[in-house]
């Protein structure tokens, strides 16, 4: 293990709980406990329990922050009302990704915003870039959050004895400051990457095992258990959600990305949108899809994608679904290659392994 | 050590072979499946091909990765367990057994001796 390796103030409640860790994007994390698909099912069926105190946490203040905001991302920042979060896009001058990033509204002049943990640092230089000009204070706090992700169906069944907010009231990508659990200040963030109903909670690192401990033994009647990265990575794969370097990066814009929703070219200029009006124009060349496999071999990240015996593609993120109980990945395509059924292959130790287009998302939870 | 049956001899890329006369069962240890995690597939050659101690003979794939298989003979592969088309997971839940993959005729049979005993190869991943 290398000196530099991270750790989250719960790697020695991992460890006890026989977690096996791994090193992702330099931290030192649980990647399985009991094993993923049990864990994936839990969080289908009933609650899982995440420690996601790697991401990153940046805050934007003062009085410009709003059309500093709007310049940086690509969705329209405008929208928000303070309490409510916005997926969103942190782009280069390309319209690529520099990041994918979730922006919190506190109030008109303050702003939170949580990134991937392995872009943390080049994130905060890339608002510092564009900063001049601007009345904005930009802060790297990263260190002084750690972030729960209590997910699944059971989530508000669990959570809800254990705090005075309603969370009826708490609607999606709505946020709550100041919530007292086990005696400890919060955030809870109606958010989260699994394709399930869940909560985020945001604390002082100081307090997350206490958090993360009391979480788990109120949640055991209910079927919580501890779920590690494995888990979060297959499920988010059956939700169709993006993951920065492999779906989305500097070399891939948000429309290619199909992630349009969040691409807001008639709010103003802001980085990369004369390149992104002029792509939505003229139409993109390739776009980001699912697929099934038609054959028991897992596809996984990285593998070749052919169609008719020509290289069309790469796999971004490939892996057999616990829910599904078949393999799926997602692929950048040519685009008339996207339609939902159109045959392609995909090389798998050499052999040509049929593949189909699929809708996605691979999995949807009813409402 | 029940995990680790005395009468196989391992590898230290986590394969078992249990020899007897001219040939030899071979499949993945306890503490590989237990690494690996739930195994949904096994890429296992075909009848006939011809595999060389410590090259990879084919792979094992859980939800969460995949990982070749190195042979510890050479030989020739004279049959292989067609169950694991059906039921991978028999090589988590009897790894020395039901989950058993292929079955190599040897071509050097004192290539069996460079293998770890099984308090050799506990020693091995202690070490670890």
């Amino acid at each position: 293990m290398s000196e530099t390796v991270k750790r989250t103030p719960l790697n020695a409640a991992h460890r006890a709980l026989g977690a096996k860790m791994v090193d992702f994007a330099g931290w030192d994390m649980p990647v399985e406990y009991a094993g993923l698909v049990a864990e994936h099912m839990a969080v289908r069926t009933a609650a899982g329990l995440f420690d996601v105190s790697h991401m990153g946490e940046i805050t934007v203040r003062g009085a410009d922050a709003l059309p500093f905001l709007q310049k940086v991302t690509c969705n329209d920042v405008s929208k928000l009302v303070d309490g409510q979060i916005q997926y969103s896009g942190l782009m280069t001058e390309q319209g690529t990704f520099v990041d994918d990033i979730l922006v919190h509204k506190f109030a008109d002049n303050d702003y939170f915003i949580c990134v991937n943990a392995s872009n943390a640092d080049k994130d905060y230089a890339h608002f510092l870039k564009y900063a001049d000009g601007f009345d904005v204070e930009v802060v790297n706090a990263s260190a002084d959050y750690s972030q729960i992700a209590l997910q699944g169906p059971r989530m508000i069944e669990i959570l809800q004895p254990l705090i005075a907010e309603d969370l009826a009231a708490l609607k999606y990508y709505r946020f709550a400051r100041n919530v007292s659990l086990f005696g400890l200040n919060v955030m809870v963030t109606r958010t989260g990457y699994t394709g399930e109903d869940g909560v985020e909670i945001y604390s002082a690192p100081d307090d997350a095992e206490k958090i993360w401990t009391g979480l788990l033994d109120a949640g055991r009647d209910a079927g919580l258990v501890p779920a590690g990265l494995g888990a979060r990575n297959t499920l988010r794969l059956e939700a169709k959600m993006a993951l920065y370097g492999h779906e989305i990066d500097d070399t891939t814009t948000v429309l290619e990305a199909d992630l349009g929703w969040i691409c807001k070219l008639d709010k103003g200029d802001f980085l990369g949108s004369d390149i992104l009006k002029k792509q939505k124009a003229e139409g993109v060349t390739r776009k980001l899809v699912g697929f099934e496999v038609e054959d028991r071999a897992p596809v996984r990240d990285g593998y070749t994608i052919v169609a008719d015996g020509k290289e069309v593609g790469r796999v971004t993120s490939g892996s057999p679904s616990p829910l599904l109980k078949k393999n799926i990945g997602l692929a950048y395509l040519p685009v008339e290659l996207t339609a939902v059924g159109t045959a392609i292959s995909a090389v798998v130790r050499g052999r040509e392994v049929p593949c189909r287009v699929a809708a996605t998302p691979f999995y949807k939870r009813q409402k | 050590m029940a995990n680790y049956p005395d009468d196989l001899q391992y590898t230290k890329d986590h394969e078992w072979i249990r020899v007897s006369g001219d040939s030899g069962r071979v499949g993945i240890t306890y503490y590989a499946q237990e690494s690996l995690g739930d195994v949904v597939y096994v890429d296992l050659p075909k009848v006939g091909v011809k595999v060389t101690a410590n090259e990879p003979f084919g792979s094992v794939e859980s939800v969460k990765a995949v990982s070749e298989l190195f042979s510890p003979v050479s030989g020739e592969v004279v049959e292989i367990n067609e169950k694991l088309n059906d039921s991978p997971e028999l090589v988590n839940s009897t790894p020395y057994e039901d989950g058993w993959m292929i079955i190599i005729k040897l071509s050097n049979p004192s290539e069996v001796d460079a293998l770890l005993s099984a308090a050799e190869y506990e020693d091995f991943l202690n070490e670890k």
